[in-house]
């Protein structure tokens, strides 16, 4: 894992997930964000397969090529993909009884931008995303906090690049722990 | 024998030679095929090129049209790139509309473009608000052996540098562009965006460069796109196998060494059709 200087600030925007709200869905999850923008509430059908190695889509259906790298040993029935923007696909991998397929591991996105003055903002507001000079979404495992998937957009220097992963890596470190907690709060409600 | 064995078993064949540090056509791990180019063939096109990396081979065409630019950007003009992967390059693609390979090469083309600024679409402008060009660039795939996004970037960088556009001037009394197809000037290229593209084997080899069959029976993909200024203009990787970040600063060192290879064979190319003009 990289190492983060001191002097960076590493802060997401407040956020909670909610599951199991629809009915005829295997799984659903809602993740909303706590901004004036956006709050989507969508099913997300996931395609599993363990084959992998798929052309590059576009970032709202990220999870989809990033759930194909996950090898699952027995794949359930598969299921349709529809991009659907902050969804935290894995979250909503849970069936009727809450058993969930076997996962190598769990994954999240993070974004950064790179405004004029060549700052680093993590989880840029979409002002924040237009103004930027380079904007870079990745999508980090949870194992070993390495780069899953990776898109860029303008151009910055390889040493931005390593700032904004090691960057992405401390915040999705906040965002597994968001995992752990809303699994436990989950099956605590169940005993 | 061999043939058999590559047929039945094509992953335990690749890893046969995995194992020796090398690959079925002989190359290195981090060594490229080798890559020829030649520049303005198509008399037809404003700008043209053919690229080979190794037998990958793709055919860039570039057309220049005027048209009017967007209310929002007055003072721009456009750059339309598309990428075709017909039946003829391989038999794993069908007659018919492009299929998702295809979209997603346009895609990541014009991403490229837009981030490298290889040409500011500010001096395609001929008047602001009424008139400016537009470039087709059309990158076509003539024999497909893997690494298609490489060659179609190669293709598109040699082609925009032996563009020429016309003179056009504004008929101050019928408002009327008149355009003098005799007298052109080449694309201001700004910079020089060149892709290096990887795949990763078993989770843990990362290879350069890779063929077809490579590319089908890797576990992950990655393309870095660098200029000659050394910054990052495209850093690709749509999902598969996660890479740490140093195996990710390994890539882009060899990407940044390819970048000075192509654009030294590049401007020797045009160099060479200059002085035979």
């Amino acid at each position: 894992m990289m190492e983060v200087c001191g002097s960076m600030n590493v802060s997401l925007r407040e956020f909670g997930c909610e599951q199991t709200l629809l009915s005829r869905p295997d799984g659903s999850a809602s993740f909303v964000q706590v901004s004036k923008e956006i709050y989507d509430r969508a099913t997300l059908e996931v395609l599993i397969q363990p084959k992998v190695g798929l052309p590059r889509a576009i970032p709202g259906a990220v999870c989809e090529r990033d759930l194909r790298g996950v090898s699952a040993p027995d794949p359930p029935p598969p299921l349709l993909p529809h991009p659907a923007p902050g969804l935290l696909p894995e979250r909503s991998l849970h069936g009727p009884d809450g058993r969930r397929p076997a996962m190598s591991c769990l994954f999240c996105g993070v974004t950064c931008a790179i405004n004029a003055d060549s700052e680093i903002i993590t989880d840029p507001t979409a002002a924040q995303e237009k103004e930027s000079r380079a904007l870079m979404t990745f999508a980090i495992d949870s194992k070993e906090q390495r780069v899953m998937m990776s898109y860029t957009k303008g151009s910055f220097s390889v040493h931005e690049l390593q700032q904004c992963i090691a960057v992405s890596q401390k915040a999705s470190e906040n965002i597994f722990q968001f995992y752990r907690d809303s699994v436990r709060r989950r099956y605590s409600k169940n005993l | 024998m061999a043939a058999g064995f590559k047929i039945a078993e094509p992953l335990e064949y690749h890893r046969s030679f995995l194992k020796e540090n090398c690959r079925p056509d002989g190359r290195e791990l981090s060594e490229f095929r080798t890559t020829t180019l030649n520049i303005g063939s198509i008399s037809t096109a404003d700008g043209s090129a053919l690229v080979k990396v190794g037998n990958t081979t793709v055919m860039c065409g570039i057309k220049v049209e005027l048209t009017n630019p967007l209310v929002e950007a007055p003072g721009k003009g456009f750059i339309v790139p598309n990428v075709d992967l017909p039946p003829l390059c391989s038999s794993r693609f069908r007659p018919g509309p492009p299929g998702e390979q295809a979209q997603a090469a346009s895609q990541f083309i014009a991403d490229v473009i837009e981030s490298s600024e290889v040409i500011q679409t500010e001096d395609l402008c001929i008047e602001r608000g009424k008139l400016c060009w537009v470039l087709y660039c059309d990158m076509m795939c003539v024999d497909y052996d893997g690494n298609v996004l490489d060659a179609c970037i190669i293709a598109l960088l040699a082609a925009l540098k032996n563009t020429k556009l016309p003179e056009v001037t504004i008929n101050k009394d019928t408002g009327a562009p008149e355009v003098n197809l005799e007298k052109r000037k080449g694309l201001n290229i700004h910079k020089h965006p060149v892709g290096a593209s990887f795949c990763v084997f078993d989770d843990s080899i990362l290879i350069v460069d890779p063929t077809a069959e490579e590319e089908g029976l890797s576990t992950s993909h990655l393309t870095v796109v660098t200029d000659e200024k050394e910054r990052l203009c495209v850093v690709h990787k749509p999902g598969g196998t996660p890479l740490s970040a140093e195996k990710l600063q390994e890539c882009i060192g060899r990407a940044t060494a390819r970048q000075r290879e192509i654009q030294k064979l590049v401007d020797k190319v045009i160099h060479s059709v200059k002085t035979a003009q």
